[in-house]
């Protein structure tokens, strides 16, 4: 099952290289996952090849997860996690952001189903997707600073928490 | 008219809000707004060792623990790269198709009581009842159970499991035809659920939706059968399907898979051996046996280690989906080489199938909004995290 699955995969990314020779930077296999790491300018243009033609047909967007690798640089990883029914097929495509410039585009144009996970990674992370609908906190309230997922963000937060004397700032 | 239906509504399940915007009675809008109950467990995640933040995962999904356990488990199993035993395979399919009962239970009783069916709750709740002792036999604990481990079981399945569970799948079936006989020919019912809440197939998948509502579309699209895990390829029954995608869809599929439900636990029943091992070997990884701790000098260290400092995978990632009782459920976790996950990231199915709330809503009227929330079947524990 996995390995067929690895196989599978690595024709997603021979076929993705044979249509545009940039389209892939680097191929990551593990534990018999793979990973696509894309430049981020065509992340769109891949988006919709992938859902479009016939031999990927991936027509369901499940997941997208942000990891922050602070302080290495570029910090922030956006994973997206695809499922072709028809094919019975699943794969990841990574694009790398710079702390500096967390911006991507978005892939709810693509599909629809993308909007929530997006507004997600934005509210904990501080992504920016150009061109999304509704770029709003979605978890957190609204006047809520900084965003709490980031590596760089205490876990207890920034508010006073109680000690043994009096009040103490948490931040870090 | 701009109303708020929620936080505080008993229909929304949990502190969902949604505000509808009306025109008489028919919704010309509908805008969820959510996080009343966010709680930062991802976040708490990255502060645990692997195996302390199991603990955590129970209470996402309240509904559906041991499933969060397992999804938990596996994703860091299969960074770890650990085989686990076929036995304790058998046990986790067990618990987590009997907690899919008692998950639907809960779903069949309050979606009940939403359109106005009182004793259909109270008959639920009785059956539900019987499963949550089962699991307080075999884990000391009837809701946060934290059975699954990372490498196995917390324990071996206590004497006499097997009279529990045989009793319990004896009367489930007649219970489910109870449940049948008040609610599928019944009129209301019909008259509540039936065209009520329609999405297209197209749709569906475009919006991300899996689970129950997703299948209740036509699409046969179930983590089991797809992407088999914890050996339930080896097991027979079938992903029950509609094409109607509507409410009574969705309550049909839900019914019938209880009843698939009931297949599997009978054939797990009968895979599971009497004896052999619960958790994989795996010294610095899983702990070791008390006997194994009290006359080895090696055990003992690993046990002292794995409680201090923990275990750590190889940097990488791992990314797990399973089929909870509301559709796919995934966790990522990425390492980087230390003891405390660098990400742990729930896919939480109730949040993303709460996404087409307003498509299954606009242009319904408003008492339909309790209906299609209600088949949605959200646990706003796992929508917010």
């Amino acid at each position: 099952m996995t390995e067929n699955t690895s196989q599978r995969a690595s024709v997603v990314a021979e076929h993705l290289r044979a249509w545009n020779s940039n389209s892939i930077e680097e191929v990551i296999e593990f534990r018999g996952e793979t990973t696509l790491v894309l430049p981020r300018k065509i992340l769109r243009a891949v988006a919709e090849r992938c859902r479009d033609h016939a031999e990927l047909q991936f027509n369901l967007i499940t997941d997208a997860v942000c990891v922050d690798r602070f302080p290495h640089e570029p910090r922030f990883e956006v994973n997206y996690h695809l499922v072709s029914i028809p094919r019975k097929d699943k794969i990841r495509l990574k694009v790398r952001l710079s702390g500096s410039d967390p911006v991507v585009d978005t892939l709810v144009p693509v599909w629809p189903g993308a909007n929530w996970l997006e507004r997600e990674v934005f509210d904990l992370f501080g992504i920016r997707f150009t061109g999304h609908p509704d770029l709003r906190r979605i978890l957190l309230p609204e006047d809520w600073e900084g965003h709490p997922l980031r590596k760089d963000y205490p876990v207890e937060g920034f508010r006073d928490v109680p000690m043994m004397t009096g009040f103490r700032k948490s931040s870090v | 008219m701009v109303l708020n239906m929620g936080p505080q509504h008993p229909s929304t399940h949990g502190v969902l809000r949604v505000l509808l915007e009306l025109d008489g009675e028919t919704v010309v809008r509908a805008v969820p707004d959510l996080g009343y109950l966010h709680t930062g467990i991802e976040k708490s995640c990255e502060d645990k060792t692997y195996s302390q933040a199991i603990t955590l995962t129970d209470r996402m999904d309240y509904l559906n623990p041991l499933g969060n356990n397992l999804v938990y488990c596996l994703a860091v199993e299969k960074l770890l790269g650990l085989e686990i035993p076929k036995r304790a395979q058998y046990v986790r399919v067990m618990m987590v198709e009997l907690q899919r009962i008692s998950s639907h239970l809960v779903w069949l009783g309050t979606h009940a009581i939403d359109m106005g069916a009182m004793s259909v709750f109270l008959y639920c709740f009785r059956e539900r009842e019987e499963i949550l002792k089962i699991f307080e036999m075999f884990a000391g604990q009837r809701m946060m159970t934290s059975y699954i481990r990372i490498g196995g079981l917390a324990l071996e399945p206590p004497a006499g499991w097997r009279g529990a569970v045989e009793r319990f799948l004896k009367m489930m079936p007649s219970r489910i035809d109870d449940y049948e006989s008040l609610l599928t020919g019944n009129r209301i019912w019909m008259g509540r659920l039936k065209g009520v809440g329609y999405i297209s197939p197209e749709d569906a998948v475009a919006l991300s939706m899996t689970g129950p509502t997703l299948r209740a579309a036509g699409i046969a699209y179930d983590n089991r059968k797809v992407f088999p895990y914890s050996s339930y390829d080896e097991f027979e029954f079938d992903v029950p399907t509609r094409t109607e995608s509507d409410c009574f869809a969705r309550y049909m599929v839900r019914v019938l898979e209880m009843r698939e439900s009931l297949k599997i636990v009978r054939q797990a029943m009968a895979k599971i051996t009497d004896s052999g091992p619960i958790r994989t070997e795996a010294p610095g990884i899983v702990p070791p046996s008390r006997e194994k701790m009290k006359t080895e000098m090696e055990a003992l260290i690993y046990h002292f280690k794995i409680f201090t400092e923990g275990f750590s995978p190889a940097p990488g990632e791992a990314f797990v989906t399973v089929e909870s009782p509301r559709g796919e459920l995934g966790c990522f976790i990425a390492s980087d080489g230390s003891p405390k996950p660098l990400r742990a990231h729930f896919r939480s199915p109730s949040y993303i199938n709460l996404q087409a709330l307003p498509k299954l809503v606009t242009g319904q009227l408003i008492s339909d909004v309790v209906a299609c929330i209600g088949t949605i079947d959200i646990v706003l524990g796992e929508v917010d995290r």
